[in-house]
């Protein structure tokens, strides 16, 4: 297939990464009508990301997500960035891999030479700047951040970081990108974490050390976050919500690039990593699950 | 129509998993979304949860929100759908 045979409507978009994100982008992608081929090279992940999706298409329905006027978009899944069909020309690359700077760095160097230049390269990373990565392709203007929140189908607002060396021409095809996924966009300038991360992350850091000290059991935490603060889970659900091996990544990245000590993560939230309670995906973390989801 | 003693079993089956699940009582016609205070997400794990338990599968028209608010509609859809099923 050539690039020519595709209209921009039908271009695809590459997914690096089939974990809690990769999945909740490719869910809102495909329910918008846009095709996506998804990336993920760890054995056995993709077939479980592929149920995962199902299972949003159908959480997004439930919840009036689901545009009713859109064919659901077409899933393509690969297990190395070297089998994507990149002369096929995709809309834009979301890297949604694990939260690590120089892993992340390498695969936006091993891929950027594939696509087109002026093709959006996207991190969907939670607190690494964009500018640390964009060192690493030889295109910095193509390189900028989303910050996709989990569940990205059942979220409207997604937060666009443009770093000091994204160009115009990403940020506007990246904006149009969101158009068409009917996200509200607000952009923000990069720093370690962004706004969202920089402000939560630490929180839920304290709320987990709340915990630890025994000052509240998570249950009530929780409840009095939400019944007095107005905030939809609680924190410690969030966490959950989040994968607590991802949060304890960024906190990491946090701390280490601003050296605030709030945001060193505690031990619950480390032994809850050690003892491989991440959270939601491993159907326990600070609550416990009908299943991992 | 299931047998009414079907249908009781059902309600107190639900009521029990709620309750453990939240740490809360429940009542058969208490909303779970509006008064529970229970997030979305909540109701993927309660469709998944009737799924396995009642052995159904809810698609197209009935996997909608309004389906699982009470503990009184997922009785009457469970109903519904083991009817279907054993037709
Ligand atoms: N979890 C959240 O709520 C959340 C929210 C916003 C942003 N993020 C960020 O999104 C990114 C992904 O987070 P996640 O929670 O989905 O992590 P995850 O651990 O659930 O998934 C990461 C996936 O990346 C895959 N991967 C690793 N190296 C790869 C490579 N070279 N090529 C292809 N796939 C590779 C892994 O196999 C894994 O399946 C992280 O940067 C995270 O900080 C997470």
């Amino acid at each position: 297939m050539t690039s020519a045979a595709h209209e921009p409507q039908d271009r695809a978009l590459v997914v690096l990464g089939a974990g809690v994100m990769g999945v909740g982008i490719t869910t809102l992608a495909l329910a918008h009508g846009v095709p996506v081929t998804l990336v993920d090279t760890a054995e056995g992940v993709l077939p479980v990301a592929r149920g995962r999706i199902r299972e949003g298409l159908r959480m997004a329905q439930m919840m009036g997500a689901l545009p009713k006027d859109v064919t659901t978009g077409e899933l393509t899944e690969v297990t190395a960035p070297a089998e994507v069909d990149w002369a096929a020309g995709p809309a834009a690359v979301i890297e949604a891999i694990t939260e690590d700077a120089e892993l992340k760095a390498k695969v936006l160097a091993e891929v950027a030479p594939a696509v087109t230049p002026g093709t959006p390269l996207i991190s969907n990373t939670s607190s690494i700047p964009i500018d640390e990565l964009a060192g690493a392709i030889g295109r910095p203007e193509d390189l900028l951040g989303t910050h996709f929140m989990n569940p990205s189908y059942l979220i409207p607002t997604v937060e666009l970081i443009r770093g000091p060396r994204t160009g115009e021409a990403a940020l506007r095809a990246t904006r149009e990108l969101l158009d068409r996924l009917r996200r509200k966009v607000i952009v923000v300038n990069d720093a370690p974490g962004f706004v969202t991360s920089r402000v939560l992350h630490p929180m839920i850091n304290d709320a987990a050390r709340v915990v630890e000290e025994g000052t509240a059991s998570v249950e009530d935490v929780d409840a009095l976050m939400r019944g007095c603060l107005g905030h939809p889970t609680g924190p410690l659900r969030t966490a959950d919500l989040i994968g607590i091996d991802n949060l304890v990544d960024s906190l990491w990245v946090l701390y280490r690039r601003t050296g605030d000590e709030g945001c060193r993560p505690c031990e619950l939230l480390l032994s809850k990593v050690r003892d491989g309670h991440h959270g939601r995906k491993s159907g326990r973390g600070f609550y416990t699950y009908e299943r991992a989801m | 129509m299931g047998t009414s003693t079907e249908n009781a079993s059902v309600e107190q089956q639900l009521l029990s998993f709620l309750e453990e699940r939240t740490k809360t009582p429940w009542t058969p016609d208490r909303d779970l979304f509006a008064d529970g205070g229970l997030s979305s997400l909540f109701a993927m794990e309660l469709v998944v949860h009737l799924e396995s338990t009642y052995d159904i599968m809810v698609a197209g028209p009935d996997l909608q929100l309004m389906n699982f608010r009470t503990v009184n509609a997922m009785v009457a859809m469970v109903d519904r759908l083991r009817q279907a099923a054993g037709e």
